[in-house]
């Protein structure tokens, strides 16, 4: 299990340092490839040559690449100083360099945002899987009844309904017409309550979409291992059929959900875009939503980098989780 | 030499009174159907059958004669964890030790599986829960019928792991299945079955998934096992070698019905129905250098939905234009006694099969 362990870690560093390089050459080489002035689109578009010129001295544009490259992964770790066009900017690790736009450090705005994103995300990852696995089981064991396909027709429709949609109406509904919340995003460090209330119809929503897909896998894969050989050995000792349900056959459907959720979560705490636009939750999908926007590229590159991160990190954890389910995992 | 022949006039015929029988295990016109898409598929149309303490019954038949289905009628298993809609119908009595079955409390039943009968399965790898270690299965398995504590039941099962033959059990208890070879498993299954000392132990098919090699070493233990726990045994099977070294009576199924059944040697020396003929004929002997092809059964097994009216073997019975008396074709054979705790459900006359048996049959096997 430790060895599992350790290997695991190690695999997840690599693909850090791998993930880092890539990104960069995605946002400062391939426009240098492209034959766009990354220099230009920070200064915008009517700047005198000189300031252009300051700029990529002091970004470091005009660098070979290997060094480019090596600055701003050092940045990463160590910090980095620009220098260039008469100033010098020190950026304490870790740096992920300057908004182009409100010309802020990009890391204090990532952190900023990262707890709205992080609470949205965990909030609705509890919501759903309560609600879609215990759907997704009832609706196994009641397969066919009048509740299994009332169940399924919900799912449907809360896969194919986006958040836009149900977000929307939620807050036509709760917000405007019931005025039951008042759609303002409460910082959890200004209050509590204040906080969990305003998450409430934001964490609904995103978890409907969610708890939709989860209750579908659960269903199909409760079936499933319902009809596995060691379902009937288990009820062949004699054992109750909650036991049979609740501990043999659960343990088996998690490992599937457990896969998704990992996914699910890494992908969300990335940016939960369309709930953060839907809701006004200042997020880090709402972050880069604007960045694109601007194209500020040190906060897309930023945010796309927290993104890969808290996949890794997700994934990382679903595969400890995963060799506590399934002992078969801990050799590979 | 077996207490079968006590009820013996009930055997075939449909039960109406319902006294407890003698018998330790008493099975009495038992029909299991399955509603389909397609219609009512009869897996078991009808089987009676009895046990004693002690015994083993073989049970054989080709895929679909409805063996496996019998075994999982006696555990309750077809009516426990059925969801949906489309739920087995089930007929007929069961008698365990007084007990009738069928009409029992499910919770009641529930309780005896496990402690009263026990069942060991085809494919141990996919019959084990993948994800619990050997030892916390079998301790599940004591601990629902024994209020003992982690401890104690840890140490029946190693105890058990070492009865059945596993080297170093107090290390193999903390192993998963998936570390055990095929053999080992279906060793550590049997552990577990007989973990309770179940009086009635049902052995669905327990060698088909294992090395030749291992076959024999599992057949030893099972009846070792059984002379020192003194249960009664079905033997599940769709070779008959197997059921020559264990089984003490013996009962061929075809088509969801028993068509033959008796004390083994009868079934083997005297058989009296051209499908066990087939059987025979269809198994590789070493002891008979002159049989140099096997003799299969030909045709396919009969639709379960569609029973072919009369006898079901007739369309694969070679001997099926051998002129009868006094039989309607479309009338199903019962089965009748042939020798003495011997019976078999053909239309031909007993005379008949004798002379085919002894003079077509017996000398090309």
């Amino acid at each position: 299990m430790l060895a599992y362990l350790i290997r695991r870690l190690f695999a997840a560093a690599v693909m850090l340092v791998v993930i880092i390089l890539v990104v960069f050459s995605i946002f400062f080489l391939v426009p240098k490839w492209a034959g766009v002035d990354i220099a230009l689109s920070f200064v915008g578009k009517q700047a005198d040559p000189a300031a252009v010129e300051g700029v990529r001295e002091k970004l470091g544009l005009a660098e070979p690449i290997y060094s480019q490259v090596w600055e701003f992964f050092k940045g990463i770790f160590a910090g980095r100083t620009y220098s260039g066009g008469g100033d010098v900017t020190h950026c304490a690790a870790p740096c992920f360099g300057y908004s182009f736009k409100s010309e802020q450090a990009v890391w204090p705005v990532l952190t900023d945002r990262f707890p709205v994103t992080l609470g949205l995300a965990l909030g609705a990852a509890v919501l759903w899987l309560v609600f879609g696995v215990a759907a997704g089981v009832l609706s196994a064991l009641k397969r066919g009844s009048l509740w299994d396909r009332g169940a399924m027709v919900v799912a449907l429709s809360g896969v194919s309904l986006p958040i836009y949609f149900t977000g929307l109406l939620a807050s036509a509904i709760f917000v405007f017409g019931l005025k039951w919340f008042d759609g303002r995003y409460v910082p959890l460090s200004d209050s509590f309550s204040g906080w969990f209330g305003s998450m409430i119809l934001p964490w609904v929503t995103l978890a409907f979409l969610y708890a939709a897909m989860y209750a579908r896998i659960t269903r199909a894969t409760m079936m499933e291992i319902l009809g596995e050989d060691y379902i009937r050995t288990a009820r062949a000792k004699g054992l109750k059929e909650q036991v049979v349900i609740g501990k043999h056959a659960m343990r088996s459907t998690m490992t599937p959900i457990l896969t998704m959720l990992g996914m699910d979560l890494g992908a969300l705490i990335g940016g939960a875009i369309l709930t953060e636009t839907t809701f006004s939750l200042p997020g880090l999908g709402q972050a880069v939503l604007n960045a694109i926007k601007n194209q500020d590229l040190p906060i897309i590159l930023g945010v796309t980098l927290i993104t890969s991160l808290a996949v890794l990190i997700a994934n990382l954890v679903v595969d400890v989780l995963y060799a506590v389910i399934d002992p078969r995992v801990r050799l590979a | 030499m077996t207490e079968l022949s006590k009820t013996g006039a009930a055997v075939g015929e449909p039960s109406t009174a319902s006294p407890a029988p003698s018998a330790f295990l008493e099975v009495r016109d038992l029909k299991v159907h399955f509603p389909t898409d397609d219609g009512l598929v009869k897996s078991v149309d009808g089987l009676s059958f009895q046990l004693e303490k002690g015994k083993t019954l073989g049970i054989v038949g080709e895929s679909g004669s409805g063996k496996s289905v019998t075994s999982l009628g006696i555990m309750g298993l077809h009516t426990a964890g059925q969801y949906g809609k489309r739920k087995a119908q089930i007929s007929g009595e069961i008698w365990l030790d007084g007990t009738e079955l069928l009409s029992a409390d499910p919770d009641h039943v529930r309780k005896l599986r496990g402690r009263e009968m026990a069942m060991i399965f085809q494919d141990p790898l996919s019959a084990l829960h993948p994800y619990y270690t050997i030892g916390a299965q079998i301790v599940e398995a004591y601990r629902i019928h024994h209020k003992v504590d982690k401890k104690t039941a840890r140490r029946r099962a190693i105890e058990m792991l070492d009865r059945v033959g596993i080297p170093q059990p107090d290390k193999r208890v903390d192993s998963y299945p998936h570390e055990f070879s095929g053999g080992m498993r279906q060793r550590a299954m049997i552990a577990m079955s007989l973990v309770n000392n179940p009086e009635l132990l049902i052995a669905d098919e327990p060698t088909t998934a294992l090395d030749v090699t291992v076959q024999a070493q599992i057949l030893d233990l099972i009846r070792d096992l059984q002379k020192e726990f003194g249960s009664a045994v079905i033997i599940i099977t769709h070779d008959l070698g197997v059921v020559a070294e264990l089984a003490d009576d013996i009962l061929v199924m075809y088509g969801g019905r028993c068509v033959e059944r008796g004390p083994a040697d009868k079934v083997f020396y005297e058989p009296r129905h051209p499908y066990t003929w087939g059987l025979l004929g269809s198994m590789p002997r070493l002891d008979r250098e002159q049989q140099d092809r096997l003799i299969p059964v030909k045709g396919s097994p009969p639709s379960l939905i569609n029973v072919p009216s009369g006898c079901a073997f007739n369309p694969r019975c070679p001997y099926a234009d051998v002129p009868k008396d006094n039989v309607t074709r479309t009338v199903r054979p019962e089965l009748t006694e042939v020798g003495s705790q011997h019976w078999a459900a053909c239309h031909m006359s007993q005379e008949q099969r004798e002379r085919i048996w002894t003079e077509e049959i017996a000398p090309k096997l």
